[in-house]
């Protein structure tokens, strides 16, 4: 047991990496988790050396804002750590199963949407750039 | 009460189960289990229609079942007893059947404590209807302030009677959160002596959590409607149970359409039943109503009372506890004679998830969430929190292990 709460995790939820704002954001986009009110909102600052070519959009800044629980903070901690410099298409191909691979602990049936929280949030940004 | 316990046997086959959730569902005793067991395996039927033994025998059983809850309950008739598939089926029945009385600017009164299923179905018909919806507020202990306010449009009513145009009082006896206990007797009380018996506005009770520990006269407390589940109270899921009076059951309209609830059907013309056939459309969840008539002896044979008296005791030794706990906030009243045995915390700034989750591991099972009451939530100015709830089969050693699991969350969070 307590496997789910592991000091990397905990750690990630005492110090998250990239938590804050992006003044000059490219894009934001925010979710909710209705059962529990956790909220998880993802800024992202593309960096891009050919616009029309997704390919060649990447991730330059990148953080994330809100509340939730260990693993919802830990794994948006985790995600947008994973995302900084990877280009548009590589994220669009990162899977809920990747997410749950990155983060590295078994999650039952009731908390996968606390780790899956912030990959929806991510995608939300991905569909709309 | 530790002999009660061994009347539920998911207790011996999973022997470190510390089970705090009943106000979200009850274990079930063997002699319900048995009850549901024996129906299917000597006279499974259906009810009402059968010519012959078995069917007999259901029907007797069903119709049994209806006269014991109306006892349960004192009502006047066992024909204010409906069958339902539970509390929230019988608050939009009661929703669908009063809609006709909710005029333009008339108003619905809830109270912040109310659970989603007695505040989603007023929501909708309010806007449907262009009626007002007031939430009564509660003050810091959890209970009812003495006014009413209307922060939306900025009115405060000094008196639940002062609210022009009150046609619906939708309030919960017990909340499922705070524990908070409802004094409808006196709410009534208030509204018949001003508007008299024929004019008040409609009462419905919720009292999915107070059901299955309290003793509930319907007739003293003076409400139109009152609506439970029998799954929180040891029955099996899928049955509900709606009280309405008689006269006004008669007046309103059925939900669902279909049969059973028919007198005659002709092509173009039918004719309905009178309560309760005439709300009770389909095959009814026979099992479960044996199951509910099942667990009601069994509550008859400890005695309600003592029920109660059980879940104070163990709600006082609880919060002392828990009180000592550095950290923790226990929400709703102090008192544990003013309150259910549902008792909802915070702990620091943990997250009431991770508290129940670290608990679940150790087989300690506890509620986590705004339990489907998120105006409450936003009023008490948390996103969530961690509750526990108990029933007859709990006792002080579950308390105890409850207590030191919420040590364990503060160590792992502490590092």
């Amino acid at each position: 047991m307590n496997n789910l709460y592991r000091e990397e995790i905990l750690e990630h939820y005492r110090s998250p990496q990239n938590f804050g704002f992006i003044e000059n954001f490219s894009i934001k986009s925010k979710q909710t988790n209705p059962f529990c009110g956790d909220e998880i909102e993802i800024f992202i600052n593309w960096k891009s050396t050919n616009k029309y070519k997704k390919k060649q959009i990447s991730v330059g800044e990148i953080s994330f804002n809100g509340y939730g629980c260990a693993i919802s903070i830990a794994s948006a901690s985790i995600l947008t750590e994973y995302s900084k410099g990877k280009a548009i298409n590589e994220l669009t191909k990162f899977s809920q199963k990747d997410m749950l691979r990155l983060l590295g602990v078994e999650v039952s049936e009731a908390r996968k949407k606390c780790a899956l929280l912030a990959l929806g949030v991510l995608r939300d940004c991905l569909y709309a750039t | 009460m530790k002999k009660y316990r061994d009347d539920f046997p998911i207790f011996s086959k999973i022997s470190s189960l510390i089970y705090l959730d009943s106000a979200s569902t009850s274990q079930k005793p063997q002699c319900v289990i048995d009850s549901v067991s024996n129906f299917y395996t000597t006279y499974n039927s259906n009810i009402h229609r059968g010519l012959y033994k078995i069917a007999e025998m259901a029907t007797l059983e069903v119709e049994k079942a209806r006269i014991k809850i109306s006892t349960f309950i004192n009502a006047s008739s066992p024909d204010e007893i409906i069958f339902t598939h539970g509390t929230t089926e019988g608050i939009n029945i009661i929703m669908n059947g009063l809609k006709k009385f909710i005029s333009e600017g008339s108003a619905i009164l809830l109270t912040e404590m109310e659970h989603n299923s007695n505040l989603v179905p007023w929501q909708k018909i309010a806007k449907e209807k262009k009626a007002k919806l007031y939430y009564w507020a509660i003050d810091k202990n959890g209970q009812l302030c003495d006014e009413i306010k209307d922060e939306y449009n900025n009115i405060v009513f000094t008196s639940l009677l002062d609210i022009p145009l009150l046609s619906i009082v939708a309030l919960c006896h017990v909340s499922n959160v705070l524990g908070t206990i409802v004094d409808i007797k006196k709410i009534a009380s208030l509204l018949t002596e001003k508007y008299g018996d024929k004019n008040k506005p409609f009462i419905i009770v919720d009292a999915a959590q107070s059901a299955p520990h309290f003793s509930i006269n319907v007739q003293d407390m003076g409400c139109d409607f009152l609506v439970f589940s029998g799954h929180k109270m040891m029955s099996p899921t899928g049955i509900g149970i709606l009280f309405g009076k008689k006269k006004i059951l008669k007046e309103i309209d059925p939900l669902i359409y279909g049969s059973q609830m028919i007198r005659e059907v002709s092509k173009n013309l039918t004719t309905f039943t009178e309560s309760p056939q005439k709300f009770e459309s389909g095959t009814l969840p026979i099992e479960a109503i044996i199951g509910l008539s099942s667990a009601i002896d069994y509550l008859n044979r400890i005695g309600i009372k003592n029920v109660r008296m059980h879940e104070i005791e163990l709600t006082e030794y609880a919060m002392i506890k828990m009180n000592k706990i550095e950290g923790l906030t226990i929400y709703g009243p102090l008192k544990s004679n003013d309150r259910s045995g549902a008792i909802s915390f915070s702990l620091e700034n943990i997250h009431p998830h991770d508290i129940a989750q670290i608990l679940g591991d150790m087989n300690i099972c506890i509620r986590a969430g705004h339990h489907c009451a998120q105006i409450l939530h936003s009023v008490l100015g948390i996103q969530a929190s961690a509750r526990v709830s108990f029933y007859i089969y709990n006792d002080r050693d579950d308390v105890d292990l409850f207590i030191s699991g919420i040590k364990k969350v503060k160590s792992i969070f502490k590092k």
